[in-house]
């Protein structure tokens, strides 16, 4: 689960790690009453789940209450690479003397955590590894061992960050490190974390994506979950417990395991078509996942036909027909569906399913051979 | 010859008492692996159609002389489960469970790695690993894998492992050893372990590999088959068509910053040498191809 800003700022602060107070706002009069209350000059940020926010011209600093409506106005609304803006976050403009990165994430190819350190910071970050690599210091840290005082201060001077700025750094550098170790973060990013004139060290952004599996030791996410933006279908999809992204093309997509989904869009391309969705039934899904996948995919417009892709493995062919079962006694099915099923129960799913054949349902034998279809039936549009 | 297991290897399974383990374990079975015990905190002396259940995996292992373990429990307790198989000496251990949380996965890599560096974990989130005619560890459904080699089978996603044995088989070529590494952000065997033991195995004469969006692993067995690998490799990247930026799946797979793209990945093992095929059909031909051919 990626944060916003002012989520992320809330997961900080709940492990110590210092960060501007603010408001969050969702129009432009509200945001010159929190600018006001903030004190200017202030910064009014885009709330968006993606990054690139301050080129996208969607963080700006305004000095007056006239400038907070202008800034205000201009920011909610637009669109961050596909992202639209629905809500601000307004806080007091901080005196930066100094912007560092710095960053903590799994480095699955070593299995150990690792954390980045630049003393250049407040820009992109991949810029930095190409024009100045050696700004940038890098330290595996053992998930046995924890990040240690002693290694902190190693890191800090590494990244040949300011001598009297080291202590307070490596201060932070530890709370963002329980951050992200208790708090199940696979990322932590802070960019920048500044220096302020005064000395103090300040996370001024706040990157974080959770790990949605540690999500039965943290009852605390739940807050985070219910603010999130998901479109219609995404949101509907998530409260039935699906693993569902929207797309724009207009072929349904069901399929069992990330893997065989996005194969399952690979092919449908290849036949010339375009997926409407990417949906992953998840490992061992029943009926019940199954009818409720199609309830999904039948509230979107868009598509005009499905296709049904299984390679059962934990997930039983059977309970897959079943479902499909179910799904046409409960719903009425707008498209017509194209199914592909192969492993475990097999043949039992294709017993259940044979009963069910029509103009509407068609099994294939291929993924190749049925996604070709599909996309031909897309084409045609709904019967 | 296969990889990591045979028909010789002694399973017990934690977890068989549970739905899905009393499911799969007895499927192993009948397939003829020899499932020896099954592991239940507090059902000591009771049994799963005839497969007797210990309290741990030590007493387990000692009472049937198991070397190998298939862990289905819930995320919650997989991690303590996989260490507990790796103390009481269990040399292959697979974990099928899907959500183990990161941090748990980390730590019981650290885990490994410190204290039974004998133990190799194959997932977790894995559908684990069949040796056609010899012994299926996991999930896979056994009619679909053909015996008698020469192929050798590693994918990274759970499906897409079953789909790659179906292409092959429907064909009439069969597998030595078809692993499914998982596609969890820390997996215990990876691509270069199963590239390497295929290479050593004299049975295994081509090996098809099945890659998918996100991380470095492809890149990094790109590298190592350059080096290390005589043998003939099929490719197949899933998620060319995939957006970036957004999460496919709890499978780890995730596109951003020009990194881990299944172009990027296509590239790097075609320039190693690899035949990079667009979708699991299209490598099943190539590697008929390329066996025919042999």
């Amino acid at each position: 689960m990626d944060l916003f800003e002012y989520q992320g700022k809330d997961f900080f602060a709940r492990y110590g790690v210092p960060t501007s107070s603010g408001v969050l706002v969702r129009d432009p009069e509200a945001a010159v009453d929190a600018a006001r209350k903030v004190g200017f000059p202030a910064v009014v940020k885009a709330q968006v789940q993606v990054g690139g926010r301050g080129k996208a011209g969607g963080v700006k600093l305004v000095r007056d209450e006239a400038e907070a409506r202008d800034v205000a106005t201009a920011i909610l609304g637009m669109d961050i690479k596909g992202h639209i803006v629905h809500k601000v976050w307004v806080e007091h403009a901080s005196d930066i003397a100094k912007e560092y990165y710095v960053s903590f994430t799994l480095d699955r190819g070593v299995k150990q955590y690792l954390c980045l350190l630049s003393s250049e910071g407040g820009v992109e970050i991949e810029e930095v590894a190409k024009t100045n690599p050696d700004a940038i210091a890098r330290v595996h840290i053992d998930p046995l061992e924890g990040l240690t005082d002693a290694e902190a201060a190693r890191v800090v001077a590494d990244a040949s960050i300011d001598e009297p700025s080291r202590p307070g750094v490596a201060k932070v550098l530890l709370q963002l490190y329980q951050a992200f170790v208790e708090g199940d973060a696979d990322l932590v990013e802070v960019n920048p974390l500044i220096i302020k004139t005064d000395g103090k060290v300040h996370a001024l952004d706040a990157k974080v994506t959770l790990d949605d599996s540690a999500s039965y030791r943290h009852p605390e996410w739940e807050a985070y979950r219910a603010d999130m933006e998901l479109d219609g279908r995404e949101a509907l999809a998530r409260s039935k417990g699906l693993n569902y992204i929207g797309l724009d093309g207009t072929v349904g997509i069901i399929a069992n395991g990330a893997g065989l989904a996005m194969a399952t869009l690979d092919v449908v391309s290849q036949a010339g078509g375009r997926a409407a969705n990417f949906l992953d039934l998840g490992g061992g899904a029943g009926a019940d996942a199954m009818a409720n996948a199609l309830e999904v995919i039948n509230t979107d417009e868009n598509v005009q036909a499905v296709f049904v892709n299984i390679f059962g493995g934990i997930t039983r062919c059977d309970e897959v027909a079943k479902g499909i079962q179910e799904a046409l006694g409960r719903v009425n099915l707008t498209f017509p569906m194209v199914i592909r099923l192969d492993g475990t129960n097999a043949r039992e799913g294709h017993e259940i399913l044979r009963t069910l054949l029509s103009d509407q349902i068609r099994v294939e034998e291929t993924m190749v051979g049925a996604a070709a279809i599909a996309v031909e039936l897309a084409k045609k549009g709904k019967r | 010859m296969s990889i990591f297991v045979d028909e010789n290897t002694k399973v017990i399974v934690q977890g068989l008492t549970g739905n899905q383990g009393r499911f799969h374990g007895l499927r192993n079975r009948d397939y003829g692996t020899k499932v020896v015990a099954g592991v239940t905190p507090g059902k000591a002396g009771t049994d799963v159609d005839g497969i007797p259940i210990f309290d741990s995996v030590k007493e387990a292992a000692a009472a049937t002389g198991a070397t190998a373990s298939f862990i289905v429990v819930p995320p919650r307790f997989a991690a303590d489960a996989i260490i507990e198989a790796a103390a009481a000496g269990i040399a292959f251990v697979v974990c099928i469970t899907e959500f183990i949380p990161a941090k748990d996965e980390a730590m019981v890599a650290s885990v490994l790695r410190r204290n039974y560096p004998g133990t190799r974990l194959l997932g977790p989130n894995c559908p684990g690993i069949i040796s056609p005619g010899r012994c299926n560890i996991g999930i896979t459904s056994g009619d679909i894998a053909l015996p008698g080699g020469p192929v050798g089978i590693v994918s990274r996603s759970g499906t897409l492992t079953y789909q790659a044995l179906y292409e092959l088989s429907q064909k009439g070529v069969g597998q030595t050893t078809c692993v499914g590494i998982g596609g969890d952000p820390v997996p215990g065997t990876n691509f270069i372990d199963c590239l390497a033991a295929f290479e050593a195995d004299p049975e295994t004469k081509a090996v098809l590999m099945i890659g998918e969006i996100g991380g470095e692993e492809e890149e990094k067995a790109a590298a190592f088959i350059k080096e290390h690998v005589t043998k003939p490799v099929v490719a197949y990247v899933a998620g060319v068509t995939a957006p970036p930026g957004r999460k496919m799946g709890h499978a780890g797979a995730i596109v951003s910053g020009g990194h881990g793209t299944a172009q990027g990945k296509m590239d790097a093992l075609r320039e190693a040498g690899v035949v990079v095929a667009v979708n699991p059909t299209e490598a099943g031909d190539r590697m008929v191809e390329i066996v025919e051919g042999l």
